[in-house]
């Protein structure tokens, strides 16, 4: 009860805060719009509808560019986490690949993809794959051997005990990779959309911006973090009912 | 080499000069961990296995069940073992059950490999379930359950798919006296009914003695078989006293002498040599490799 007091005045007063210092002219209001106008100005969006496109044009980008690391992440991560000469010769070009940043692909991905959808997919892809593989390999290294020898004893092998054994195990860890991943994919679509993008939150941001628009700037900036607060919400409750027996362990 | 007069018995197991090195970095040479381990177990047999820890009964099993190789061969009804198979049902020490699934669906998992159609499964995995006293608990979690219905719920595994073989690796070591002689019971009474093989690892002489129709003591690494004992004591084990009768008593005496010498040479050579915990767990890329290359098998 306590704890929640607690949050609450942490909230108020940093959102009393940026009320307060743009209206007591301690900040220029132009530059700082008090939480009251932003919160209005997001509202009339929403119900006008007018932020519909932006925030469907955004997560549409996500859900490819997430969508296609953990297809191309998890099946990797299996592979290096199960079978130590696959980890062996693709961990180098692994260890360097996640250290080469996201953005500073970006102009590459324009090369090859041009400047439409295709390279904002690839950006967040790029910057989302590292935790889904990484993780998944630590899942499946951490799976207790027993567990295997266990399946192995009534004849799983192959894909069955891919399917029905490490996937399985793995799956707590796969899904944190995943929702480290989402983080990731919000951070650069950001900076995907705001170069040869003319929708998404991203977008919105800036051409706000450029056009004086700086209540709706900060709305967008505002709905951005909502929907990434909203998505890992989904990814959790997603993640919880795929690995409800966690829950029932009293974790 | 000992066997006892079973010999017009159909065969269970026939496994011939068994012999098992694991090669570990650190040590001179490999370590032995069986030594021409020669044995043969009649169907429907319950024999024990008794040695200190270390001679490699674990490891024994582990190769009956297929799951690690060596020298010599097994042969499971007529048929080389060479990898694991639904006639070898292995129950592990510590559950090894699945965290993920229900006791249900662990007791199922056979089954399903075994690709037993899904409307069939339940009704076998739930008699199973029923038949090791665990009806009712059949949608909770393992780790909602006690050590005593975790190991129920192992053995209801092994025997839902109908193994004719089943190895057992100390299955009750880790219960309390009483839980332990009810499973112990249970077993027993199982074992009646369905007339399946049973190879029984533990490290409780009573036990031992009074599960088992011949109790095959091993020799410190290494494993060796010493001696393989008789148990005659009068059937229906799991009805009457008989651990106070004085025929048990001489045998468990007997036994206990026989291992007390092995015993001593481990102490013996305790300094000398790794502590059974300086095992390495092998890693899962081991297994899997060994999943994969059974593959072609
Ligand atoms: N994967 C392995 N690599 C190297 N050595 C091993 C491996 N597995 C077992 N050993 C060794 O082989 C010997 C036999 O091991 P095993 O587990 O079969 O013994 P055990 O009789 O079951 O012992 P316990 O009674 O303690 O369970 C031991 O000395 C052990 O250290
Ligand atoms: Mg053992």
């Amino acid at each position: 009860m306590r704890a929640l007091a607690l949050r609450f005045l942490v909230v108020a007063v940093l959102v009393g805060a940026w009320e307060l210092l743009p209206r007591a002219a301690i900040v220029n209001a132009n530059f700082l719009t008090p939480a009251s106008v932003v919160a209005d100005s997001l509202w009339r969006q929403i119900a006008s509808g007018e932020i519909d496109r932006h925030v469907l044009v955004s997560l549409e980008r996500i859900l490819y560019g997430l969508g296609l690391s953990v297809i191309i992440g998890v099946p990797l991560g299996l592979a290096t986490g199960s079978f130590k000469t696959f980890d062996g010769a693709v961990d180098a070009p692994l260890q360097a690949g996640r250290q080469v940043s996201a953005i500073a692909l970006f102009p590459v991905f324009i090369l090859f993809f041009g400047i439409g959808e295709m390279s904002k997919v690839m950006i967040i892809l790029w910057a989302s794959v590292w935790p889904v593989i990484l993780n998944t390999t630590a899942g499946v290294k951490g799976i207790d051997p027993i567990l295997i020898r266990s399946a192995r004893s009534m004849n799983a092998k192959g894909v069955t005990l891919f399917r029905k054994v490490i996937l399985p195990a793995a799956a707590p860890s796969i899904f944190t990779g995943i929702r480290l991943g989402a983080a990731y994919a919000f951070m650069v679509l950001v900076a995907a959309e705001m170069i040869g993008a003319n929708a998404g939150l991203g977008f919105l941001v800036l051409h706000s911006q450029e056009i004086f628009k700086i209540p709706e700037m900060y709305a967008a900036i505002v709905a951005l973090a909502l929907l990434g607060l909203a998505f890992n919400k989904l990814l959790l409750l997603i993640e919880h009912s795929a690995t409800a027996w966690r829950d029932a362990a009293g974790h | 080499m000992y066997f006892s007069g079973n010999g017009a018995v159909e065969q269970s197991l026939r496994i011939d000069k068994l012999t098992k090195r694991y090669a570990v970095k650190d040590a001179a040479g490999p370590i032995v961990a069986l030594d021409a381990i020669s044995l043969t177990v009649g169907k429907g047999e319950f024999i024990a296995i008794l040695g200190p820890s270390g001679c490699g009964k674990s490891t024994l099993l582990h190769i009956i069940a297929g799951l690690v190789s060596a020298d010599g061969s097994v042969v499971a009804h007529g048929k080389t073992v060479a990898g694991p198979g639904f006639d070898r049902g292995l129950v592990f020490q510590d559950y090894a059950l699945f965290p993920w699934r229900t006791v249900l669906e662990n007791v199922a998992f056979g089954l399903e490999i075994k690709k037993v159609p899904a409307n069939a499964r339940e009704p076998i995995a739930r008699e199973h379930i029923a038949a090791v006293g665990l009806a009712g608990f059949e949608h909770r979690y393992p780790s909602q359950l006690s050590g005593g219905m975790k190991q129920r719920a192992a053995i209801a595994r092994a025997l839902a798919y109908d193994p004719e073989v089943l190895l057992m690796d100390e299955p009750f070591a880790a219960l309390d006296a009483q839980c332990r002689e009810i499973l112990q019971g249970e077993l027993l009474r199982i074992w009646e009914k369905t007339g399946k093989t049973v190879v029984f690892v533990t490290h409780s002489i009573e036990e031992a003695v009074f599960l088992a129709q011949r109790v095959v003591v091993m020799t410190a690494r290494p494993g060796r078989i010493k001696q393989v004992v008789d148990i005659d004591l009068p059937a229906g084990r799991a009805a009457g006293d008989v651990r106070s009768s004085p025929q048990f008593a001489a045998l468990r005496h007997l036994i206990w002498e026989l291992l007390a010498e092995e015993v001593d040479k481990t102490a013996e050579g305790f300094l000398a040599r790794p502590a059974p915990e300086a095992r390495t767990r092998r890693s899962l890329f081991g297994l899997l490799s060994a999943a994969v290359s059974r593959e072609g098998g």
